[in-house]
């Protein structure tokens, strides 16, 4: 267990993680797509839109692709999902539309969508065409914390309607998990920040940045200055480990490390030879898989469940799995092994469902050796701010179907409500709160 | 095993497939090819008089449809475009290293009855099996009288045809432009003159596209198009119908079917419907002469199981079948049946019925689940949905006990003309 640690930047040369790092998943050519959009069958009814958190018509889109309307298809989609382009790329599709479609059902292989998406979405942005204007201004203004998906989507809806919208973000960028919080190879191009400036050219929107909920504005401010505000915060805190044990040099929070990858050049982000990661999510899978497309050359993703409780989908873990990442189900860490002050190995137990239903330890235990440890365990909402101001839910905000809180004035979305933590239910949160905050500020 | 060697018109060939007259027979490079993937035989491009005709570059246009190319075909091209003695030379040689091929020439020459006999004397001196005289040619030629212009008077197509008769003692083939109102007439034109046998159909007048860009018809030549002919897949049903009509109402007159054949099924089918042989090019000039491979053993395969030995026994089987409308039954009556496990929930039965059709399917949600179910009484049996679903077997037309005995219009009390039982 005493080896030498050894965490490292620069393990691969440049070209190497230039090519580890680019898109995942290379788009459609215009024949390809022409070719899977005609094997949609244009269904009554379709299951997919059902599907689809925020609604799009897709054999509506696909359509127009099969046709060469693609302003119109790539508009189709974004009146439904200002981010289609984004979640074009992220979105599970697996487990939502193209589990939806009746090819599913029929031989197994479900058309494309979120591919076809993206090729109508892609086209458009590189047009440069402006498919939405702004109504008249209304003069009515609306305060939206977090320059995430669910800020961006209502901001956006708001503009459209001739409201005026003030952004306030944390971070010096924007784009929230879009930006900082999604393996790099999923948004590669800086497609993040290209798709936000495409949101903002609607006009009516602006964004003040390194500006944080409590620091520097306050919930009661807000809900002074503007008709209405929207709350689309995120989870700003990490649960803790658990664990024995402070602080340890090589131990840190995968968002942290999958942030920095986004920020930072490849060849200056650290990662260990062997590296741990705990948790079961997209977090931990985008941590692990990203760790070895850096050089790492042991990565592990420990899971006190088992594959079909794990909040990343079986694609996922598929990803990571062929990306080299060993998954080791049903164990739970007990003690984080330390040496001259930084992390050695991580001692676990096997877990197991107990007579009651509840998961439980058993005395088998086995240690991993690491040089780094990355926690993705989940996140928390850092309540402080809200100022114990209005009704929460589970630990997360409150909302009803329009997105209200019990505040009337104040709305929420994203991750911050209750509910899936995709970035298309967060558009749709966005969305609806927009909606409803337009039939009550008039305008 | 099914034995395909065929006899038409008094022309042996060891399959009956042919490749059409058209371009893939333009040559012996090109029919030389064409035998040693295995054709059973050929109709050479068709042969006018010296000088050559010219062909414009930019000859062919296609339908994609739903990103399927060539499902329909068409062409500028006119007939062959190179020297009359170079065409003869290679058609004596190419018939000399196939003796055991069908090698027909096909003919066009100016209406009169010395062009015809110019002609005829010098190819029947390259030993080729027959003649088959364009009539069909739908641009180009016509301007020039010549092809569809003849096809198009039955009168012109008798006489040409007796010309023929007179002037060759080759089996001569009338090749007929679907390009008519009643293909009967050329065919009874082309029999009154002697003709051995028919082929059909040639082109279809067509425009295949328009460029948006250049708003002008495809194929585009230097900034305009012109009419062309329309064949390909698309083309098959009504080459279907003119094969059924000759054969249901000129009985005895050999048919070579045309129009559309890809597949051995296609070419089933035209024998069924009384083709003796089948000719193909859009399929050819698609994937290459290869395709004959799956044609031959495809066709021999359903032979088998069919327990059919040679295509003369299947041959216009469905001709009998094949009735005007008026000798339908109008108390047959099938009503849909949707098979819930097979069904995938596209809706597509229910939406189009809805819509277009007699509101027969309804759309339900049991427990948020789809669920698409037959209205019987409502539900007239026509076919759409089944046809519109996009899974084998799922809707089934099936027949209902009406308990009453046939009735076609001619004797149903609708009909103002009646007849009655008692005649």
């Amino acid at each position: 267990m005493n080896e030498v640690r050894d965490v490292a930047a620069g393990r691969l040369g440049a070209a190497e993680l230039a090519a580890n790092f680019a898109d995942m998943h290379p788009p459609l050519t215009p024949a390809q797509a022409v070719v899977e959009a005609n094997r949609c069958y244009f269904c009554h009814d379709a299951p997919c839109i059902e599907a689809c958190p925020t609604g799009i018509d897709v054999p509506g889109f696909i359509r127009r692709i099969a046709t060469g309307n693609l302003r119109g298809s790539a508009q189709t989609i974004l009146d439904a999902n200002i981010m289609g382009g984004s979640c074009a790329r992220v979105c599970p599709t697996e487990i939502l539309c193209e589990r939806a479609c009746v090819h599913t059902a029929q031989e197994g292989q479900p058309i494309r969508i979120g591919a076809l998406q993206r090729h109508a979405t892609d086209w458009l942005m590189e047009q440069e065409i402006a498919p939405f204007t702004r109504a008249t201004p209304t003069g009515r203004r609306v305060a939206v914390v977090g320059a995430g998906p669910a800020g961006l989507a209502c901001a956006h809806r708001l503009a459209r309607h001739g409201h005026d919208v003030t952004i306030y973000e944390a971070r010096p960028k924007p784009g929230g998990l879009n930006e900082y919080g999604i393996a790099a190879y999923k948004l590669a191009d800086e497609f993040a920040q290209r798709e936000v400036a495409f949101i903002l050219s609607v006009g009516g929107i602006i964004i003040e940045y390194d500006k944080v909920l409590g620091r520097d504005v306050t919930l009661q401010g807000l809900r002074r200055d503007f008709d209405a505000v929207f709350l689309g915060i995120g989870l700003a805190d990490t649960k803790p480990l658990g664990v024995p044990g402070g602080p340890l040099a090589g131990v840190r929070d995968a968002v942290d490390f999958i942030a920095e990858l986004r920020q930072a050049p490849k060849e200056r982000v650290e990662v260990g030879r062997r590296v741990v990661v705990i948790g079961g999510g997209n977090t931990a899978i985008d941590a692990a898989t990203q760790a070895r497309r850096l050089g790492a050359e042991d990565v592990t993703i420990v899971y006190r469940r088992g594959p079909g409780q794990m909040t990343a989908t079986h694609a996922e873990q598929e990803w990571a799995q062929i990306n080299g990442v060993r998954i080791r189900h049903w164990a739970a860490p007990l003690r984080v092994l330390e040496h001259d002050g930084a992390v050695s190995a991580v001692a676990f137990a096997r877990t197991y469902l107990g007579a009651d239903g509840r998961l439980a330890l058993s005395e088998d235990r086995f240690t991993l050796a690491a040089d780094m440890v990355l926690k993705a365990i989940g996140q928390a909402l850092i309540p402080g701010p809200l100022d114990g101001a209005m009704a929460m839910f589970d630990g997360r905000i409150a909302v009803d179907a329009d997105r209200r809180t019990s505040l009337a004035d104040v709305f929420a979305g994203g991750d911050c409500v209750p509910g899936p933590d995709l970035t298309v239910n967060a558009v749709q949160d966005g969305k609806l709160a927009a909606e409803a905050i337009h039939r009550q500020i008039g305008g | 095993m099914a034995d395909l060697r065929s006899s038409f018109a008094g022309i042996a060939s060891p399959n009956p497939f042919w490749l059409a007259s058209a371009p893939p027979t333009d040559k012996a490079y090109n029919v030389v090819r064409a035998f040693r993937a295995g054709w059973g035989g050929v109709v050479w491009k068709t042969l006018g008089e010296d000088p050559p005709i010219v062909n414009v570059s930019s000859r062919y246009g296609g339908v994609s449809y739903n990103g399927v190319r060539m499902a329909g075909f068409n062409n500028i091209e006119l007939i062959t475009d190179r020297p009359l003695q170079v065409n003869l030379d290679e058609i004596r040689q190419v018939k000399r290293d196939w003796p055991d091929r069908a090698v027909v020439v096909s003919l066009m020459v100016p209406c009169t009855e010395e062009s015809w006999q110019r002609i005829l004397a010098r190819v029947e001196e390259t030993g080729c099996d027959g003649v088959e005289l364009n009539f069909g040619c739908p641009h180009g030629m016509s301007e020039r009288n010549m092809g569809a212009a003849v096809g198009q008077v039955p009168d012109y197509v008798e006489m040409v045809t007796r010309w023929c008769k007179q002037h060759t003692r080759m089996p001569v083939i009338v090749k007929l432009t679907p390009n008519v109102t009643n293909i009967l007439a050329s065919a009874e034109a082309a029999r009154r003159g002697g003709a051995d046998a028919v082929s059909l159909i040639n082109t279809v007048q067509s425009i295949v596209s328009v460029d948006l860009d250049l708003m002008a018809p495809n194929p585009v030549v230097d900034g305009q198009g012109t009419h062309g002919g329309y064949c390909g897949p698309a083309v098959k049903p009504i080459a279907l119908r003119m094969v059924a009509d000759i054969a249901r109402d000129s009985p005895g007159l050999p048919i070579s079917g045309i129009g559309g054949i890809s597949t051995w099924r296609d070419a089933a089918e035209f024998i069924a419907l009384g083709a003796g042989n089948v000719q193909v090019c859009t399929a050819a000039m698609h994937h290459g002469f290869r395709i004959v491979d799956d044609m031959i053993d495809g066709l021999v395969n359903w032979m088998d199981a069919k327990g059919y030995a040679a295509t003369t026994q299947f041959q216009g089987r469905a001709v009998r079948n094949y009735v005007h409308w008026s000798d339908l039954n109008l108390n047959y009556r099938t009503v849909a049946r949707i098979d819930q496990d097979l069904c995938i929930r596209c809706g597509l039965c229910h939406v189009g019925c809805e819509d277009t059709s007699h509101q027969a399917i309804a759309a339900l949600r049991i427990d948020g689940q789809r669920r698409y179910e037959v209205i019987d009484a409502d539900c007239v049996g026509c076919n759409l949905c089944a046809l519109a679903c996009p899974v084998d077997g799922c809707i089934t037309m099936v027949r209902q006990d009406v308990g009453v005995p046939a009735l076609t219009w001619d004797r149903h009390p609708n009909n103002p003309m009646r007849k009655e039982a008692a005649e």
